[in-house]
């Protein structure tokens, strides 16, 4: 017998004679005390929780942002950004740059990780990638990865800075899943990202920057 | 066999590594403050009582509905994996589930691999299984990775370094990877993160656990801070995941209450860094991710403590660590003196079905019945009626067949069973009853100083002069 089947076997003795509990998932648990009034309300309290694990949060709009985030990359003296050309933000940033001159080198995922991993670990400063939404809860972003933002963006570089748009924040992560029906057909991976990684492992002091991002900084666009 | 891993006082039984831990100030120290921080975090982010009762119950009715439909669910589990081009391998037993994974690794010949956060790769000993056979297997939580590098074993189920301070940690750094000798937190996470990108990138194969397997999607759903967990599943080409049977849930739904509960209950945090949801391997059009994705779903004991209605509510835990960080025994004693990969109430629970009730004896009854444990776990295990139920266990006959637990009846005794029935006898025969609390009253000044275990601690208990009968009724008398 294979190991699945006797697993399965004594599984199913177990639960001889007994019926499946109903389902009474009550989904009020999980959003009443999660609830807030208005756009402006949602992205106040996701920043206040975002800005208490360390990450900057800065509004800006659909139309300045690629500035904004001239300045900061600028302020901290980053050389270069990895960015996805082909998707429509990526798009908009290479143009405002371009128009600007630009100091800052724009970096673009070129083919499979295997062709490039090393440069990704050690030469890439900072990088950028959109969201799905936001969840003010908790403070968190829901980030997609596809073929043209891959999965390693948000999680390489010392620094990562993630747009998000102001009418994408959800009050809770249940109204998220469920707005964009999730289970309906998941990515090949999705993440819920809060702050920038850390740690609290050596008598539990709190340390940033432990395997991933040292800083997160979030562009929240008021307009979008 | 080079079993590298045993640590500083894993000899002896229960009350001898007790006995050692009580003994060792820092270590006290160690967990004393760590527990007082963990307990506090809790409370704070359960600031609503009624809000975090309601969604206990919620957490109990979803696990308990996820196990009530288990077979069902791991069959649901198993086809939306495998359409998601994930392959799902079972094991009966950790040696199975070792198998699984080194042939997994040998098919790529793997030398190098770096694992996430996983206690079931814990209850496998998967360490030293791959690195007897020549392959490193190197731990990239923090914690972890601190306590792999001296020998050890995690003292807790989420902090597994705890029982260290940053000093020790520091010169455990120094010794092992040379460098200054630093107790400045941020230059030890820095330090470590140095070591282990550069482990990242180089692994072949990254071994992780999983938090919630999602029936409905095929989901695996991992819980982490320091981004370890994604790295060892996204980087390296292969990435195996190992967990218990009993993780998985029908909806990625059901996930919401249980994340909140586990985030808060273990750290005291709203939500943890980086919540993973995996349900593929890479496209053919993406650009990153692991080219093959395994399941390795471990039975080892499970689906006999399954059978057991009441013992079945043992494989609701989330795994949060609550129950250990509010428990005062486990804070006295430590996580190493329970010698085993659970420590802590949940430890006394589970690991009686893992590895036999007869290897770890003293478990159930290494407990005060505080009931902290049950009052804070998230999934409301009735930890404290499950202690009292393997006490019963253990001194079963031996020949019982009825035994719900491999390894039931190892604290029988035929003494015991004597005395019992010769209480039994003198409580339901009065006369006899009245005689005997005739003699133990009268005789009182008889009875010898030293009682053994009990007045180790404390002074012998020295009968009233008169039984409460006798004095109830000299009094009913003196009123009539």
């Amino acid at each position: 017998m294979s190991a699945r089947d006797g697993i399965m076997r004594r599984l199913r003795a177990g639960l001889e004679g007994s019926q499946p509990r109903p389902d009474e998932f009550d989904a009020t648990l999980v959003t009443r005390t999660w609830r807030y009034d208005s756009t402006e309300a949602r992205v106040e309290r996701l920043t206040r929780l975002l800005e208490a694990v360390h990450t900057e949060v800065h509004r800006t709009t659909q139309g300045d942002w690629p500035q904004r985030l001239y300045e900061q990359l600028r302020t901290r003296g980053i050389p270069n950004l990895l960015f996805a050309p082909e998707t429509p933000h990526g798009s908009q940033l290479s143009k405002a740059w371009e128009v600007n001159g630009s100091e800052i080198h724009l970096t673009p995922w070129d083919g499979p990780i295997e062709e490039w991993k090393e440069t990704l670990f050690n030469d890439v400063s900072a990088s950028l990638t959109g969201s799905v939404g936001g969840i003010a809860a908790t403070g968190t972003l829901a980030i997609w990865p596809d073929r043209h933002e891959p999965r390693l963006m948000s999680l390489v570089p010392p620094l990562h800075i993630a747009l998000l748009k102001a009418s994408t924040i959800a009050d809770n992560l249940y109204d998220l899943m469920q707005t964009q029906d999730w289970a309906s057909g998941m990515p090949t991976n999705l993440l819920l990202v809060s702050g920038p990684s850390k740690t609290a492992d050596i008598e539990q002091v709190l340390a940033y920057g432990a395997h991933g991002p040292k800083e997160l900084i979030t562009l929240i666009l008021e307009d979008a | 066999m080079t079993q590298s891993i045993p640590v500083t006082n894993l000899d002896g039984d229960f009350k001898t590594r007790a006995r050692h831990a009580l003994d060792d100030a820092q270590l006290r120290n160690n967990f004393r403050t760590a527990m007082d921080g963990l307990m506090h975090k809790r409370e704070q982010a359960f600031s609503d009582p009624q809000e975090r009762e309601d969604l206990r119950d919620l957490g109990n009715r979803i696990r308990a509905r996820a196990l009530s439909q288990l077979p069902d669910l791991l069959d649901q589990l198993e086809q939306r994996l495998t359409a998601n081009g994930v392959r799902v391998h079972w094991a009966e037993t950790t040696e199975e589930a070792n198998e699984i994974v080194h042939r997994l690794i040998e098919a790529q010949e793997g030398r190098q691999v770096v694992k996430g956060k996983s206690m079931v790769s814990e209850e496998m000993e998967l360490n030293d299984y791959l690195a007897e056979r020549d392959i490193e297997c190197l731990e990239s939580d923090l914690g972890e990775y601190t306590v792999q590098l001296d020998h050890e074993k995690p003292s807790h189920i989420i902090m597994p370094a705890i029982h260290k301070n940053a000093r020790q940690v520091a010169r455990l750094f120094q010794e092992k990877l040379g460098g200054e000798l630093s107790d400045d937190i941020h230059e030890l996470v820095g330090t470590g993160r140095q070591i282990l990108r550069q482990k990242f990138m180089e692994a072949d194969v990254g071994v992780s656990g999983v938090n919630f397997a999602v029936a409905e999607t095929g989901t695996l759903v991992l819980v982490e801070n320091e981004g370890n967990g994604r790295m060892s599943t996204t980087v390296p080409p292969v990435h195996i995941a190992v967990t218990g049977i009993e993780k998985v849930v029908a909806n990625l739904r059901d996930v919401v209450p249980l994340l909140s509960l586990l985030t808060r209950s273990a750290l005291g945090q709203p939500i943890t860094t980086y919540i993973n949801m995996i349900s593929g391997p890479r496209k053919d059009d993406e650009r990153d991710g692991p080219r093959e994705v395994h399941l390795v779903l471990l039975d080892n004991g499970r689906s006999r403590a399954f059978a057991d209605a009441q013992l079945r509510q043992t494989l609701n835990c989330i795994r949060c660590g609550a129950c250990m960080n509010h428990c005062p025994v486990y804070t006295r004693v430590g996580g190493h003196t329970y010698g085993e990969v659970y420590p802590g109430p949940i430890g006394k629970i589970l690991t009686p079905h893992l590895v036999g009730l007869d290897r770890v004896p003293d478990h159930p009854s290494a407990s005060s019945l505080c009931g902290a444990c049950g009052d804070v776990c998230p999934v409301k295990i009735p930890i404290p009626e499950l202690l009292q139920r393997l006490r019963e266990e253990n001194v079963r006959h031996p020949e019982d067949s009825e035994a719900a637990v491999a390894g039931a009846g190892s604290r029988y005794s035929n003494r015991e069973q004597l005395i019992w029935r010769g209480w039994q006898w003198l409580n339901t025969h009065p006369r006899i009853y009245r005689l005997f609390l005739w003699g133990v009253t009268r005789l009182r000044r008889l009875q010898p100083a030293r009682l053994r275990p009990w007045t180790d601690y404390r002074s012998a208990p020295t009968p009233a002069a008169r039984s409460l009968h006798e004095q109830a009724r000299n009094h009913m008398r003196s009123k009539s």
